[in-house]
C-alpha cells in the first residue's frame, strides 16, 4: 500500500456549498500565493523543457524539409508526409533501414530472453540458499552493476576479437545479456518477498529444488519479471557504443547505429539547398521517432510501478 | 547415530543444486565482467603486429604513448570541465524537482512526473539527434531563447567552447527522469508521522524540505553523485555523433574530445590496441573506484538481506 497516508486517503465526498474565497483558501492550503506561483512556474518550465522536444519530434516528420523551415516548429503538416518520409528513408542503401529495425528487435529480444534465464534463477539461488562462493558472487555483482557499461566496451572488443566473434550478432547479444543489476534485483526480490515457510513446506512435501523454483517462486515473481524486462529492453534498445565498436558490417547494424550512419555519412541534418538527396531532416526525425516510440510506450505503461518506488523499496510488506 | 544438522557437518566444498542455478550467471560474470578487465590489463602491456598480439612485449611503452599524447591532456581537461558543470547542475536540479513534485499533489504534479520521466526513453544517439535539431535555431521550438541571446544559427550555438554545457543539457534531458523517479520514490518512503509532526509544529513547506526531507534523502544524493560522475566520465556517444554530424554545418569539433573517444581512436584509427587498452583501463579504474565508493557510502552490505 502507499506509504504516505496523506496522499492515499480517499477523497471524502463532501457536498457542501462554500463561497469562492473559502474554496480558494482550501485549495491553497498552507501555501502562500507567491510560493504556489513559484512552485507551479518552476514545474511548468521544466515540463516545457522536457516536453517540447518530444512534441517537436512527433510533429517533424509530418512536414517536408522546406515546410520545417517555413512553418512553425510545432505545426502539423500532413499525415501523408509520414509515409513519404518512410519511403525516403528506405532509399538509403536499398531499404537497409528495415534490416536495422529487424536487427534491433532481434538482438534486444534475444538478449532479454537470455538475461532473464540467467539472472532470475541466479537471484533466486542467491536469496534462498547457502552455498560456497555466495558472498563472492554478490560482491562481484555489486561492483559490475555499478560500473558503467561503457567502461567495459573497449576491453570487451579486445576479448571478442580474441574469440573471433567480432562483427557478428553474438558480439552484441551476449554482452547485452550480461545483466548483473538484474541478478541483484532478483536477489533482493526473492529475499524479501518470498515467504521462507512456503519453501520449507514445499521441501517437506518432497519438491525438488527445480520444482520449487518453477512452481512456487516463479509464479510469484511477475512484478520482478516485468521490471527486469523493462530495464533490459530499455538498456539494450538504445545501446550505441557496444554495437558501434563490435560491428562494421552495416547489414548487422541496429537502429542506433543507423542514426549514426544517417547523421555522419549523409548531410541529412544540414541539407544543402539544391541537393536532390531525399533524406533530409524530416526523415532523420522519423528515424528518431521509430527508435523512441516503442520505449516511450513501454515507459508510459510501466510508469506506475516504477515511480511507486519499486526500485528503492526493499522492504515492502 | 543422530542425524547431524547441516551446519554441524564437516564443511566440504559440496556442489548442490544452487550451484546449478547460479552456474550460467557465473559464466557470464567471468566472461563479460571479469575477463575483459583482465584481458585489457594484459593487452596494455602487449604489442599488436599484423593482427597477432605479442603479450607482455611492450613493457610500459603503451602507457607512455597514451599518457604523453597531446590529445590525452585535452581530453581529460574537457572531461573535468564537463564533470564540473554537469554533476552539480544535474544533482541540484533533480533534487529540487523531486522535492517540488513531492511537496504538493495534484494534476500538475502528476503531469510533470510523467513528462519528466518519458525522455528517459530517448537515450544515446536519438538524444543527440534530437539535440542537434533543438540547437539549430532554424528549426528548433526554442528559437526565441536563442535569438534572445543572439544566436542566429547552428554554428553560433554549437561552438567548441559551449560543448560542456551542450552535453550537460543532452545528458540532463535523457538521464534526469530516472533519477527524479528514484528520488521521488525515496521521498515517498519518508514516514508520514515525521512530516505531520513538523507541520503541526509550524514548519513551512520550505523548512520541511530543507531540514527534514533533504537530510533523509542525503544517502541517495551521494549515491547519485558517484554514479553520475562514473557515468559522465565515460562520455562517448554525444561528442562522437556531434563531431561527425556537425561537419556538414561547417562546425569543427575535435574527434578526440573525450577520453573514451581517444581510446576508440587509438584502437580503430591508429591500430594501437595496446594504447587503447591503457586508456580503457584508466576509465575502468575510475569506474571501479566509484563503485566501491558507492558500496561504502550507502552501506550496501548492512542490509539484513545481504547478511542473511
Amino acid at each position: 500500500m502507499q506509504t504516505n497516508s496523506l496522499r492515499s486517503q480517499p477523497k471524502r465526498v463532501q457536498i457542501q456549498k462554500v463561497g469562492l474565497r473559502t474554496a480558494f483558501r482550501r485549495w491553497r492550503g498552507d501555501w502562500s500565493l507567491i510560493g504556489l506561483f513559484g512552485w507551479g512556474l518552476t514545474l511548468a518550465a521544466f515540463v516545457v523543457f522536457f516536453g517540447l522536444p518530444l512534441v517537436w519530434l512527433l510533429l517533424a516528420p509530418s512536414k517536408t524539409d522546406s515546410e520545417l523551415l517555413r512553418l512553425g516548429p510545432l505545426t502539423f503538416g500532413s499525415l501523408g508526409n509520414y509515409g513519404r518520409a518512410w519511403t525516403n528513408l528506405a532509399v538509403l542503401n536499398d531499404g537497409i533501414i528495415t534490416r536495422w529495425a529487424a536487427n534491433s528487435v532481434l538482438y534486444t529480444a534475444t538478449s532479454l530472453v537470455i538475461s532473464l534465464g540467467v539472472a532470475v534463477p541466479a537471484g533466486y539461488a542467491l536469496a534462498t540458499r547457502r552455498f560456497a562462493g555466495r558472498r563472492l558472487i554478490l560482491w562481484a555483482t555489486l561492483i559490475t552493476m555499478i560500473l558503467p557499461g561503457s567502461a567495459l566496451v573497449l576491453p570487451l572488443f579486445l576479448e571478442m576479437n580474441l574469440f573471433r566473434l567480432v562483427n557478428s550478432a553474438w558480439a552484441v547479444i551476449l554482452p547485452g545479456a550480461f545483466f548483473p543489476f538484474g541478478t541483484y534485483l532478483s536477489y533482493i526480490f526473492f529475499a524479501t518477498s518470498l515467504p521462507k515457510d512456503l519453501l520449507a513446506a514445499g521441501r517437506v512435501d518432497g519438491c525438488s529444488e527445480w520444482q520449487l523454483f518453477r512452481k512456487v517462486a516463479l509464479p510469484l515473481a511477475r512484478t520482478l519479471l516485468g521490471l527486469l524486462t523493462f530495464l533490459s529492453f530499455t538498456g539494450n534498445w538504445n545501446n550505441y557504443f557496444l554495437p558501434f565498436v563490435m560491428l562494421n558490417n552495416d547489414q548487422l547494424y541496429t537502429l542506433p547505429l543507423g542514426v549514426q550512419v544517417l547523421t555522419s555519412s549523409t548531410s541529412a541534418l544540414f541539407p544543402n539547398f539544391g541537393n536532390d538527396y531525399p533524406i533530409k531532416r524530416p526523415e532523420a526525425a522519423l528515424l528518431g521517432l521509430i527508435l523512441v516510440l516503442p520505449v516511450a510506450i513501454v515507459f508510459l505503461f510501466s510508469q506506475r510501478f516504477v515511480l511507486s518506488g519499486a526500485l528503492t523499496g526493499a522492504t515492502k510488506e | 547415530m543422530a542425524i547431524q544438522p547441516r551446519s554441524a557437518r564437516p564443511r566440504r566444498l559440496t556442489i548442490n543444486t544452487a550451484h546449478v542455478f547460479v552456474a550460467p550467471y557465473i559464466l557470464f560474470l567471468l566472461l563479460f565482467g571479469i575477463f575483459p578487465g583482465v584481458y585489457a590489463v594484459i593487452m596494455s602491456f602487449s604489442t599488436f603486429a599484423g593482427g597477432r598480439p605479442n603479450y607482455f612485449a611492450a613493457g610500459l611503452k603503451n602507457y607512455v604513448t597514451a599518457f604523453t599524447d597531446f590529445r590525452f591532456v585535452t581530453a581529460f581537461q574537457n572531461m573535468f570541465v564537463f564533470l564540473g558543470i554537469s554533476v552539480p547542475f544535474g544533482i541540484i536540479c533533480v533534487v529540487i524537482l523531486a522535492l517540488l513534485l513531492h511537496a504538493r499533489s495534484g494534476w500538475l504534479s502528476s503531469l510533470a512526473r510523467t513528462v519528466y520521466f518519458i525522455p528517459g526513453a530517448v537515450a544515446g544517439p536519438v538524444a543527440v539527434l534530437l539535440a542537434m535539431f533543438m540547437f539549430d535555431p532554424n528549426v528548433s521550438p526554442f528559437k526565441p531563447l536563442f535569438t534572445g541571446i543572439g544566436f542566429a544559427a547552428y554554428k553560433d550555438v554549437v561552438r567548441p567552447a559551449h560543448l560542456a554545457v551542450l552535453f550537460t543539457l543532452i545528458g540532463f534531458f535523457a538521464g534526469s527522469g530516472g533519477w527524479i523517479a528514484i528520488f521521488f520514490g525515496a521521498l515517498n518512503g519518508i514516514s508520514n508521522e515525521i512530516l505531520e509532526a513538523a507541520w503541526m509544529d509550524g514548519c513551512s513547506k520550505f523548512e520541511i524540505a530543507r531540514f527534514i526531507k533533504l537530510p533523509l534523502i542525503a544517502p541517495y544524493i551521494i549515491y547519485m553523485l558517484i554514479l553520475v560522475l562514473a557515468g559522465n566520465v565515460q562520455l562517448f556517444a554525444e561528442p562522437q555523433l556531434m563531431s561527425q554530424a556537425s561537419r556538414f554545418a561547417g562546425v569543427s569539433i575535435s574527434p578526440y574530445w573525450s577520453p573514451n573517444q581517444l581510446g576508440y581512436a587509438f584502437a580503430f584509427q591508429l591500430g594501437n590496441f595496446g594504447a587503447s587498452a591503457t586508456i580503457s583501463l584508466l576509465m575502468l579504474a575510475i569506474g571501479i573506484i566509484c563503485a566501491l565508493l558507492v558500496i561504502r557510502a550507502t552501506g550496501f552490505f548492512h542490509t539484513d538481506v545481504f547478511n542473511a
